[in-house]
C-alpha cells in the first residue's frame, strides 16, 4: 500500500549514511539569507519602544512629537491594532503580548513603534513618545505571585481545573494526572524521600535574534520574510491579527539560526506588518540580543515538591509531584506538562503529579525543546537517586527495576507501546563511560527523560526534471539538518543518488499548510510525507513507461531506480531509468511529480538516559564538565549526523541551563542581565566532546520507523548533571543553575552542618 | 461501548467525570458526542485536544477508526519546541 504508514523493515540503500548537507556551503561561506538578511527598494527601519516598568497602568501615550520628526513614516500603538479575534482569548493574549493594551505586564512590554527612514531616526523617534504609567504592584516569583494577597497580573483569570471561584488569581490552571491510591502506596514504602526544588528562567538563547521585512499594500496583499520555525502557522495569525486574507499574506521562512521553540510564537512580526501598512513601505523589524531576553519567550522558573517511597528491594510503592511553573504574564500550559512527563519513565502502579501554571511579571513564556520536562526531571531524578542511596543500591539498576516497558501505564494515562527506556538504561549500564575512574573532585551522575513528539498537517512536492534530478519541496522549516534527511529519503525511494535531489523549504504561497516545526515533528512527518510524494511519482513514472512501451501499466514494476516490465512476454523490453522516462516526459504526458498532503500522527514518544561526570572546585564552587554521554532513542536514524547533533545540542543547552543560565530580576521587576555577557550560555571551550549512542527501536507508526528525535535529548541533562555535582560536592544540589556561588554557598552550609553535629 | 478517560483540566468540562462512555467508530464521531453529553468540551476541543488509542497519540487524524475494547484517552493537545 502506498499510503500505508506501518513500519515494514525496508532494506535501505542510502538512508542511514552520512553525506554533506545541502546549506552547508551556503552556511559557511556567509551566503546563506538569515532574518536580518532580506531588503527591498524603499524599505524603513522599524523600532519598538517597551516598558520600563514591571506593571504599570498606560494612563496616556502621546506620539505626536514623533509624528512630526522628519524621516518618521509611521507610529503605532495599541490603537492601531485594533480587536478583531473575535472573542478568541487566546489570540487576544498574543495581541496583548504583542502591544500592550492599557496596562504594560513587564520590563520590556512593548507599548509602541515607529518605522523611519534610518535607525537613527527611529531611535530619536522613540524617544520622543511620552508614555505616563502608574506603576503598579507586581510580582515575578512563581511562589509569592501563588499567595492570596499578590499582585493580579490579569484580573480576568479564573482557576481552571480548581475549586470554583469568581476571584481574581495568578493560578490559571491546576492540572492533576495519575492513578492508583497514593496514601495507600506510601502506606506500604519502606523507605520514603521527600524534597523540594526550584529552577530558575532560561532563554533559549538561540543565536539569531527575532527578525522580519515585512510589505503591506494599499491593495491588502502583503510579504512577510521571517526567521521563523513555523511560517504557515505565522502567516495564519498575523492575517488573522491584522484582518487580512490567508491568501493574500505570503511568508517566506528564512534561514534559521536557532528556534528550540521561541520561533513558534509571533513577538514582533505583526507589528512590522502594521507599521508597513501604515507607511505603506516595507519595514525590516531587527530585535536587539536586549529586546530578545526582554521580550520574547523564555522558558519556565519553577519550584516543585516531590516525593517517592520504595520496598526495601528497591520497587517503587507511590511517588507525587506537585510542580508550579510560572507562564509569564499569559496563561500557558506549561505546569500541565510537567505534571504530565514528570514521572512517565517509570512504572508506576500508584502516581500522582500535580501542575500548576502562575501568572507572573516576566515575559509570556515560550516553549523550549521537550518545553517544561526538563524542569520535572530534575526534580524527580534527583530524588531516584536520593532514594537509591537510602537503599545503597546502584542508580542504575533501580531505574531499570522501575523502568516503564511495553504495557506500562504511563503516569499522564495511556498504555505505552513499545518504547526504549529499558535499552537505553541497559546501554548506559554497559557504556564504558559509566566503568571510567573519576579523579580527584570528580563526580559521576545519571538521569532519565521523556518527550511525547508529534506529528501534525505536512504537505510535501516532487518534481522531477527532464534531466532526472529532483527538486523537492518542503514546509517544515529546516531546523536541524532536516534537508538533508529529507532528500535521503527521496533519493532511496525513487533509487536515485543523494546528489540528484535538491530539497526546498518552500513559502506559503507554493503549498498547502504545514504545521510549524516543533514537536520533533520535521524529519518525522515532512519524512513520511517524502515517502508517501515520491511513490506518488513512482506510479506516474511507471505509467509513462508504459506508455513508452505500449503495455499496461499494472506490468510495469519499480526496482532501483528503473521501471521494469513484468512477465517473459515483455523479456525483450530493458528496464527504463528515472532519467531516461523524465528526458521523454514532454511526449508522454508532461512534467512528471508527486505529491503528498497528509497528517502524520502516531509520532511515538521517546526516551533518552544521560551520564555526566564534572569536577568541582570545592573553593570556588566552579564547575566543569569533563565527560558526557548521550544514549536515546531514535527509531531510525535516516542521517546520523544530524541526529547525532541533535543528542549534542539538547546536551549542551542543558550544561548551560544546568550551571550558570539565569533571568536574574531587581526589587525593581526589572531585567538585570539581558545579554550574553551577564546571562552566560556555554561556549565551545566549556564543553567536552559529547558523545552519543543512537539506539534504533522502531516507531510502529512510520513507515521508516522514525521517532522525533530533536527535544528529548535536553530532558536528563538538569539532572545528570545535578546528580554529578552532587556527587562530587558531597551535598545535594537542589537549586537550578548550579552557579559557583550558589554551589559554594551548599558546601559551606554542609560544613558547618557537620561541625555542629559533631561539636553538639 | 467505550469508556473515554478524561485528563487535566478536560474532567471540569465533563463535570469532574474521571471517565465517560461513548459509543464511537472514529475519533470524529467520539469528538463529536463527547460535546453532545458535555457542551462546555467544546471549549476544549477548540483549544486543542489529542486522543489517546491503546497508547497512539492523533491529534489531528479524526478519521482514525477506534477499535472496540480500545483504550481511550482525551489529552490536551501538546505544544513542541
Amino acid at each position: 500500500m502506498t499510503l500505508d504508514t506501518q513500519f515494514t523493515d525496508q532494506k535501505f540503500k542510502l538512508v542511514g549514511s552520512r553525506p554533506d548537507r545541502p546549506d552547508g556551503v551556503d552556511k559557511v561561506t556567509g551566503r546563506a539569507r538569515y532574518g536580518a538578511d532580506a531588503s527591498a527598494p524603499g524599505q524603513l527601519v522599524g523600532a519598538i519602544l517597551r516598558s520600563p516598568h514591571a506593571h504599570a497602568k498606560i494612563k496616556k501615550i502621546d506620539t505626536s512629537k514623533a509624528e512630526k520628526l522628519k524621516g518618521v513614516k509611521a507610529v503605532i500603538t495599541s490603537a492601531d491594532l485594533p480587536d478583531l479575534t473575535n472573542g478568541n482569548r487566546g489570540n487576544y493574549d498574543i495581541l496583548e503580548n504583542c502591544m500592550a493594551r492599557g496596562r504594560a505586564l513587564y520590563d520590556g512590554h512593548a507599548v509602541a513603534a515607529v518605522a523611519a527612514i534610518d535607525a537613527e531616526t527611529a531611535r530619536r523617534a522613540l524617544s520622543l513618545i511620552s508614555v505616563d504609567y502608574k506603576v503598579l504592584p507586581h510580582v515575578t516569583d512563581v511562589d509569592a505571585a501563588m499567595r492570596s494577597n499578590a499582585p493580579i497580573v490579569q484580573p480576568h483569570v479564573r482557576t481552571a481545573g480548581g475549586e470554583p471561584s469568581d476571584k481574581p488569581t495568578n493560578i490559571a490552571q491546576i492540572s492533576t494526572f495519575g492513578h492508583g491510591d497514593v496514601e495507600a502506596g506510601f502506606a506500604k514504602a519502606d523507605k520514603i524521600v521527600e524534597k523540594s526544588y526550584k529552577t530558575e528562567q532560561t532563554h533559549q538563547g538561540y543565536i539569531e535574534p527575532h527578525a522580519c521585512l515585512a510589505t503591506v499594500g494599499p491593495d491588502g496583499q502583503g510579504e512577510l520574510w521571517v526567521t521563523t520555525q513555523g511560517h504557515y502557522t505565522f502567516r495564519n495569525l498575523c492575517a488573522s491579527l491584522l484582518g487580512m486574507d490567508i491568501a493574500k499574506l505570503k511568508v517566506t521562512s528564512s534561514e534559521i539560526g536557532g528556534g528550540f521553540g521561541g520561533k513558534t510564537h509571533v513577538w514582533m512580526e505583526p507589528l512590522a506588518l502594521a507599521l508597513s501598512r501604515k507607511a505603506n513601505r516595507p519595514v525590516k523589524l531587527v530585535m536587539s540580543r536586549e529586546d530578545v531576553f526582554r521580550a520574547s519567550g523564555p522558558t519556565s522558573s519553577t519550584s516543585m515538591d516531590i516525593k517517592i517511597g520504595c520496598t526495601n528491594d528497591g520497587r517503587i510503592t507511590a511517588a507525587t509531584a506537585t510542580l508550579r511553573y510560572q507562564d509569564g504574564a499569559f496563561p500557558g500550559i506549561w505546569g500541565m506538562l510537567g505534571a504530565m512527563t514528570a514521572f512517565a519513565c517509570y512504572d508506576l502502579e500508584n502516581v500522582q503529579s500535580v501542575g500548576y501554571d502562575v501568572l507572573v511579571n516576566r515575559p509570556k513564556v515560550a516553549a523550549y525543546r521537550a518545553p517544561s520536562a526538563p524542569m520535572a526531571a530534575f526534580g524527580v531524578e534527583s530524588t531516584i537517586d536520593l532514594l537509591a542511596a537510602e537503599l545503597n543500591m546502584d542508580a542504575v539498576e533501580f531505574r531499570l527495576l522501575n523502568a516503564a516497558k511495553e504495557g506500562t501505564k504511563a503516569s499522564y494515562g495511556p498504555t505505552y507501546g513499545p518504547i526504549g527506556i529499558g535499552p537505553t538504561l541497559e546501554a548506559v549500564k554497559n557504556h564504558p563511560h559509566m566503568h571510567a575512574p573519576l579523579g580527584k573532585n570528580q563526580g559521576r551522575g545519571m538521569a532519565c527523560g521523556f518527550w511525547f513528539n508529534f506529528g501534525g498537517q505536512t504537505c510535501t512536492d516532487l518534481n522531477i526534471g527532464v534531466d532526472g534530478t529532483v527538486n523537492m519541496t518542503v514546509g517544515t522549516v529546516d531546523v536541524g539538518g532536516a534537508r538533508a534527511s529529507l532528500s535521503l529519503i527521496a533519493a532511496e525511494e525513487l533509487g536515485i543518488p543523494y546528489e540528484h535531489v535538491k530539497c526546498n523549504i518552500g513559502d506559503t504561497a507554493s503549498l498547502g499548510h504545514n504545521d510549524t516545526t516543533e514537536g520533533s515533528r520535521g524529519t518525522f512527518s515532512s519524512g513520511m510525507a517524502t515517502i508517501f510524494a515520491a511513490r506518488n511519482a513512482i506510479e506516474e513514472l511507471k505509467s509513462r513507461a508504459a506508455k513508452t512501451w505500449d503495455i499496461d501499466p499494472e506490468e510495469v514494476d519499480w526496482v532501483d531506480g528503473e521501471a521494469v516490465a513484468k512477465g517473459v512476454e515483455h523479456s525483450n523490453l530493458g528496464p527504463l531509468s528515472l532519467a531516461q522516462i523524465a528526458k521523454a516526459s514532454p511526449n508522454t504526458g508532461g512534467p512528471i511529480a508527486g505529491h503528498s498532503e497528509t497528517v502524520a500522527d502516531g509520532a511515538g514518544v521517546s526516551f533518552a538516559s544521560h551520564i555526566c561526570d564534572v569536577e568541582v572546585d570545592p573553593e570556588t564552587g566552579s564547575t566543569r564538565v569533563v565527560r558526557y554521554t548521550v544514549v536515546q532513542d531514535a527509531g531510525k536514524a535516516i542521517h546520523p549526523d544530524y541526529v547525532e547533533g541533535q543528542f549534542q545540542g539538547g546536551a549542551a543547552q542543558g550544561i548551560g541551563w544546568a550551571l550558570n543560565e539565569e533571568y536574574i530580576y531587581g526589587e525593581d521587576g526589572r531585567l538585570q542581565n539581558p545579554g550574553f555577557l551577564d546571562y552566560r550560555i556555554p561556549v565551545c571551550s566549556d564543553l567536552p566532546f559529547i558523545d552519543t549512542e543512537i539506539l534504533e527501536i522502531p516507531n510502529p507508526n512510520h513507515p521508516y520507523g522514525i521517532r522525533g528525535v530533536g527535544e528529548t535529548s535536553i530532558v536528563p541533562p538538569l539532572a545528570a548533571i545535578a546528580n554529578a555535582v552532587s556527587n562530587a560536592a558531597g551535598v545535594r544540589m537542589d537549586h537550578i543553575p548550579m552557579s559557583p556561588p550558589r554551589i559554594r554557598k551548599a558546601i559551606k552550609a554542609e560544613a558547618a552542618m557537620h561541625q555542629e553535629v559533631s561539636a553538639g | 461501548m467505550l469508556e473515554v478517560q478524561l485528563s487535566g483540566t478536560l474532567r471540569d468540562a465533563a463535570n469532574g467525570a474521571a471517565s465517560i462512555n461513548i459509543e464511537a467508530a472514529t475519533i470524529r464521531e467520539l469528538l463529536r458526542k463527547v460535546v453532545e453529553q458535555y457542551p462546555r468540551m467544546a471549549e476544549k476541543l477548540e483549544a486543542g485536544i489529542a486522543v489517546s488509542i491503546d497508547g497512539n497519540i492523533f491529534r489531528d487524524n479524526w478519521g482514525e477508526a477506534i477499535p472496540a475494547q480500545a483504550e481511550i484517552f482525551l489529552l490536551p493537545r501538546i505544544p513542541g519546541g
